[in-house]
């Protein structure tokens, strides 16, 4: 059995930690990422689509998946695959190893202080809502605040408006620049004797934007206010360390950092968590049962009501050890490379206008063009094999605050090269030819 | 690809996108309905003037839209003028089996004019995705005349 454990490490990791460590220096002052070596990994990206190469620049919405990704959960469905934290047999056994090596994985992936202040969840929204719901029902009190930004996802707006609409809680809105960056001030004053829970994006997954969390945080924390930070579009483009951040909840999802769907995570601080009811109520989060009562567990397993996503957990796992093996400073580096040239190119295209311009800023492009909608570019650009997003990215409110109703995104990631985004450019001169 | 983006993108509906008929609210309307594209987030008002014979009087459309549904429903606008309300949902039957089957079956009775007209919105049957933005103004004008005031395409 330990053999089959082994197995589970990917092997791209082993292979590029010790290609490192035989050069000298393992986080490369170079910032160079080998991305023919990284896109080898990407079975999915090998292919055409209309008879044209893909350029796959969706990864806000969703990432692909690397060969050890899917090899982890191929290897627990076809070996050791059980019921997790259940059985006296081999298998169930074999399968909780796994799936807590999965949390151990992702702990030390974002540097947590504790194991189990992991929780797995369905994804970020999950996550967000299992604070809003609670934590915010046992600790905001009607008239309480709680304050987000005006570029937050749906997923950190909706929940705390159902919360609102449950306690009488006030839900307070901290503006957003015209260049789509925040100023940690703007947030900052809004603070009050009143906010109950500051809960803010990392990075806007509709413009790019990276928010000033620590210093957002550091201004909370002097009210003794907790803040929530939605890491979805950081965590698979640079090192994050939720302590470092001064986070006290940390959301995301697995699907965007190169692993699977159905799979999230949500951690929070110690002792936070131990002082919060449970989310859902089931198997697996109690103690002991009776008509009369029940008692729970703490966490994580408190909050993992039901049988978890045990397969993507340990695809998750996988996803956490192979971007570590990478060096994250030379992925974001590659990734702030991609960003400055698409910009340059975008920028070239006339009638073109790229929204979102902060100083500090994601691989993410938004843009609208004078000639189509938005919608009409991701048709055009799809035919030749181009796949972005159009829409409103899950975030009306922002979209709204610049007349918009939609833009086209690309959105950048680890395995994404140079001739993508010329592939890209070219595909938006069909735009202006076909409408003039 | 170009082939297949210009028969989707016919120069009557980029006309009909960039210069949208009868665009704008409708006085004396009284019917209205608004229609939601939750995938790209856009929303088309339709107003109608049904007379006591359930006549269309007047029809006009607001909104933004992609080329494809700005396109639609200023067609749509021009073609139901001085129809029966009946006619028009017979004709919203056939447009849409026309967006979304190889060779649908024209029902009987149909406006064969209008019909022909709408063809050029056919090419969206090669962009399954692009259907709902042919079919909104569509769906919309249909939930005017049957009293719902919101529709969306999802
Ligand atoms: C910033 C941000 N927050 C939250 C989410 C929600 O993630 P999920 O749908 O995986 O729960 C997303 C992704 O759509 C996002 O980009």
């Amino acid at each position: 059995m330990s053999d089959m454990t082994d197995a589970a490490v990917p092997r791209h990791a082993d292979s590029n930690v010790a290609a490192t460590d035989a050069s000298g220096h393992q986080r490369s002052a170079r910032n160079t990422l080998d991305v023919e070596r990284v896109r080898a990994d990407f079975p999915i990206l090998h292919q055409e689509l209309y008879g044209k190469p893909l350029a796959y620049l969706d990864n806000a919405a969703s990432s692909q998946k690397p060969r050890p990704v899917i090899a982890a959960m191929t290897e627990a469905m076809e070996t050791y695959y059980a019921n997790v934290h259940r059985g006296v047999h081999r298998l169930s056994q074999v399968s909780t190893d796994h799936y807590e090596g999965a949390r151990e994985k992702v702990a030390r992936f974002i540097n947590a202080p504790r194991t189990d202040e992991v929780i797995f969840t369905r994804g970020a929204t999950e996550a967000i809502n299992l604070v809003a719901s609670s934590y915010g029902r046992a600790f905001l009190k009607p008239g309480q605040e709680v304050l987000i930004t005006a570029l937050e996802h749906h997923s950190n707006i909706v929940p705390w408006q159902l919360l609102r609409d449950q306690l009488g809680i006030t839900l307070r809105v901290a503006p957003v620049e015209e260049d789509g960056s925040v100023r940690p001030e703007a947030v900052i004053q809004l603070i009050n004797e009143n906010t109950g829970m500051v809960a803010i994006s990392q990075v806007s997954n509709a413009l790019g934007s990276v928010l000033p969390v620590r210093q957002i945080a550091d201004a909370a924390h002097a009210s003794g206010i907790p803040v929530l930070v939605d890491g979805c579009q950081a965590i698979p483009h640079q090192k994050v360390d939720v302590q470092a951040l001064g986070a006290d909840f940390y959301a995301f999802s697995g699907h965007k950092m190169y692993g699977p769907t159905g799979i999230g995570v949500l951690w929070g601080r110690h002792d936070l968590l131990t002082q919060m009811p449970p989310y859902q109520g089931g198997g697996e989060m109690i103690t002991s049962v009776s008509f009369e009562e029940s008692t729970f567990k703490g966490p994580p397993h408190g909050f993992e009501a039901g049988t978890p996503a045990i397969v993507e957990a340990i695809g998750l796992g996988a996803a956490a050890d192979w971007l570590e093996a990478h060096d994250l400073e030379a992925v974001a580096a590659h990734e702030h490379r991609l960003l400055e040239y698409a910009t340059e190119r975008l920028s070239a295209i006339e009638g073109l206008r790229i929204w979102g311009r902060a100083e500090n800023k994601a691989a993410i492009v938004s843009f609208t063009m004078d000639q189509a909608h938005a919608h009409d570019v991701g048709t055009i650009v799809d035919r030749a094999g181009v796949a972005i997003r159009a829409g409103h990215h899950c975030a009306q409110p922002l979209m709204e605050r610049y007349g918009l109703s939609s833009t086209v995104r690309a959105s950048f990631g680890i395995y994404n090269t140079e001739q993508e985004v010329d592939q890209l450019a070219d595909a938006l001169q069909v735009v202006k030819e076909l409408f003039g | 690809m170009m082939d297949e983006l210009r028969e989707l993108y016919q120069d009557v509906i980029l006309d009909h996108g960039k210069k949208p008929r009868n665009f704008g609210g409708l006085e004396g309307y009284n019917h209205l309905a608004q229609g939601h594209n939750p995938m790209c987030g856009d929303t088309l008002v339709v107003y109608l003037k049904v007379d006591d014979d359930n006549v269309i009087q007047g029809v006009s459309f607001k909104g933004k839209g992609c080329a494809i549904s700005v396109a639609s429903a200023s067609m749509m606008t021009e073609i139901l003028k001085g129809k029966p309300v009946a006619e028009a949902e017979t004709l919203f039957n056939a447009f849409h089996d026309m967006c979304t089957q190889d060779d649908p079956q024209l029902p009987e009775g149909v406006d064969e004019d209008a019909m022909e007209r709408l063809q050029v919105l056919s090419g969206v049957r090669e962009f399954p995705v692009r259907v709902k933005c042919a079919t909104l103004a569509w769906h919309t004008m249909e939930a005017a005349v049957h009293g719902n005031e919101e529709i969306s395409t999802e």
